[in-house]
């Protein structure tokens, strides 16, 4: 696994100074990175060198610990852009509680609007539905919701399903959760940041070691930088429609 | 009263015995090798194969019971069957137990501290362990015998009714069905939710399976030999092979229209879609054709491992979700490399294979045996179960 992982690094030192900027195992899961839809509000916001982002998420969008806030994915989303976008002024605020279903979520999404004004919310759901089997009808009717009410009140929508967690795998049943967020995706037409099968691919190339049982927070910081970068890709490359979409035979 | 056929099919053995295998891959988490089952190339997976062969099994068991000894003897013995599946589950779900608290007790990782709280139930085993007896909690992939006591618990009055008038039978089965679409019938689960695999829609392939043992399946060999019928058998499972293709690959997704995603999804897992049953059907109707029923390959050696395990359901099956619990704490533990993902898979196979043969090999000595057999094991049923 390490070899591959070394590999993987050779290989992309080799490929110039054009990745310097990325880490190579964030890299790695690029490809899962869509661009189907379009982000015309971020577009805009881009234009007016002024954008915000509101992050609504359960637990797995924070980290503990004194610099839980700073190094979890939604301050490395902001760091990212600010440096992938030069003159831009990138406003990241948060709704980030634990243990919230999307139901319990859409119900604080009006007055965080309200507050944030945001171009785009980043939605994270999915993980606490699953591990308390709410209806799956439910489910996709708050998903189906939250997307309306962030659209009317003028903001983008991504959406972030559950994070992949090899050791609770046989334990939370999240395939029908994934497969509907997926297709509430599809259907309102906002990109998916597809969580559960980035950290599948870092766990199964042994670029990120998912099983280890550990207190220490290096690991998981690393993969909140990973994510924060690659959703960070994800904004930027939605917000450009005009470019092509599809390149190569990928 | 309808005839029931002596010969056992070895199919229903052969294919049976496969569902086996890829329910086995299928339930170990995070494994590579199940990518090689059907689920990820269509609508339907190794569950509907299962239960439409168990329905299949059932009217060929009870329903020899049902001519010989009458309703009531026949009905015992269902509810006999639907007891030992509920002594089975139980005994699985101890041996979850097991795994979840050591799970529970090693694990710490600041990345997982949502994750970790699905192990809470552990701190309330009063509730918990209530719930798993009635069937209302049941862990992720122990589904599956508690659909089977449900359709057993189901199944004499349906097997009267089937020989008598298997028509009337199977309508009311699908009536069933459409008033479950309809009303939203549900059996509700611990803590929240609903079973995952609902009864009230499985019945429908349960009841089927059933129907086609007691004369339904040759009666439909006219439709099942029809060019045409193949034909669309065969585009159907290309259309949803296609489309499971675009959940693996999501940039083949603009080439589905809008009109058929809004008319396909959700597929409905829990309450059997119907796009489920008719990709079952289709991969029926194309086997059927494949291999029919005298196919002398049946006999070769190569087929035996699966036939063999597909006669001993029941047994194999819990060795099969036993089997998964211990190869996915093998990937937690030691290991969880690509090699040892197909080591693993291989290897629990072995396992399920040596074990049916042993159970075999076993009711074969006892027949032989001189003196008192066992009142139940009877030559006819060539050593299969229901």
């Amino acid at each position: 696994m390490m070899g591959r992982f070394l590999l993987t690094l050779a290989l992309l030192a080799l490929a110039g100074p054009a990745w310097a900027e990325e880490p190579a195992e964030c890299r790695a899961a690029a490809q899962f990175i869509e661009r189907d839809f379009a982000l015309p509000q971020v577009n805009r916001a881009i234009i007016a060198k002024q954008l915000g982002i509101l992050v609504v998420g359960a637990g797995s969008s924070s980290l503990p610990g004194p610099n839980g806030i700073k190094n979890a994915y939604p301050q490395r989303l902001q760091r990212a852009l600010s440096e992938m976008l030069p003159g831009v002024t990138v406003t990241v605020t948060t709704d980030v509680k634990a243990k919230r279903t999307a139901a319990e979520m859409v119900k604080s999404l009006v007055p965080a609007l309200a507050a944030a004004k945001p171009a785009l919310v980043v939605w994270q759901t999915g993980t606490v539905d699953a591990m308390r089997s709410t209806d799956i009808d439910q489910f996709k009717v708050a998903l189906d919701r939250g997307i309306n009410i962030a659209h009317s009140a003028g903001a983008d929508v991504v959406l972030i399903n559950a994070q992949y967690s090899p050791r609770t795998d046989s334990l939370i049943a999240l395939g029908t959760y994934n497969e509907n967020m997926r297709w509430v995706a599809l259907q309102q037409e906002v990109p998916l940041f597809d969580r559960f099968s980035i950290m599948k691919l870092w766990a199964d190339t042994g670029i990120f070691d998912l099983y280890v049982t550990t207190k220490k927070l290096d690991t998981a910081e690393h993969v909140h930088d990973c994510i924060g970068r690659l959703l960070a890709d994800l904004v930027v490359e939605s917000a450009k429609p005009e470019e092509p979409r599809v390149e190569g035979g990928r | 009263m309808a005839p029931i056929p002596t010969e056992r099919d070895l199919r229903l053995d052969l294919f049976r015995g496969i569902a086996l295998w890829l329910i086995f891959l299928d339930h170990i988490p995070s494994n590579a090798v199940s990518w090689i089952t059907i689920r990820n190339y269509g609508f339907s997976d190794a569950t509907e194969i299962f239960v439409f062969i168990s329905g299949y099994t059932a009217a060929f068991v009870y329903g020899r019971a049902m001519n010989e000894h009458g309703f009531m003897v026949a009905s015992a013995r269902v509810l006999k069957r639907a007891w030992q599946i509920y002594v089975a589950h139980v005994f699985l779900f101890v041996i979850y137990l097991a795994e979840i608290s050591y799970v529970a007790s090693s694990f710490n990782n600041p990345l997982y501290s949502e994750e970790m709280g699905v192990l809470d139930f552990l701190k309330n085993p009063d509730i918990t362990i209530l719930q798993a007896l009635l069937l209302k909690f049941k862990p992720v992939n122990m589904d599956v015998l508690p659909l089977y006591i449900a359709l057993l618990l189901w199944f004499p009055p349906m097997l009267w009714l089937l020989m008598r008038t298997p028509s009337l039978a199977l309508a009311t089965s699908a009536l069933f069905y459409a008033l479950t679409w309809w009303f939203d019938w549900s059996i509700a689960a611990y803590p929240n939710g609903t079973w995952v695999f609902n009864p009230f829609a499985w019945q429908l392939l349960f009841v089927f399976g059933a129907w086609c043992a007691l004369g339904g399946a040759q009666r439909l060999s006219r439709w099942t030999n029809s060019r045409v019928v193949i034909g669309l058998a065969f585009a159907y499972i290309v259309f949803a092979f296609g489309i499971a293709m675009t959940w693996y690959f999501p940039r083949l997704g603009v080439f589905v229209p809008k009109f058929v995603g809004d008319a396909i999804y959700p597929i409905d897992k829990t309450n059997l879609d119907v796009l489920r049953i008719v990709h079952f059907l289709s991969l029926a109707v194309i086997t059927v054709w494949f291999v029919p029923r005298d196919w002398h390959a049946l006999k070769w050696p190569v087929f035996r491992p699966a036939i063999v395990t597909g006669q001993h359901s029941l047994e194999i099956f819990c060795l099969g979700v036993f089997l998964a619990f211990a190869a996915h704490f093998l990937f937690t533990e030691v290991s969880n490399s690509l090699l040892m993902q197909i080591i693993v898979s291989l290897i629990g196979i072995v396992i399920m294979v040596g074990v049916a043969s042993l159970i075999s090999w076993y009711r074969r000595a006892e027949r032989q045996r001189p003196g008192p057999r066992p009142p139940t094991i009877k030559p006819g049923y060539a050593g299969g179960d229901a």
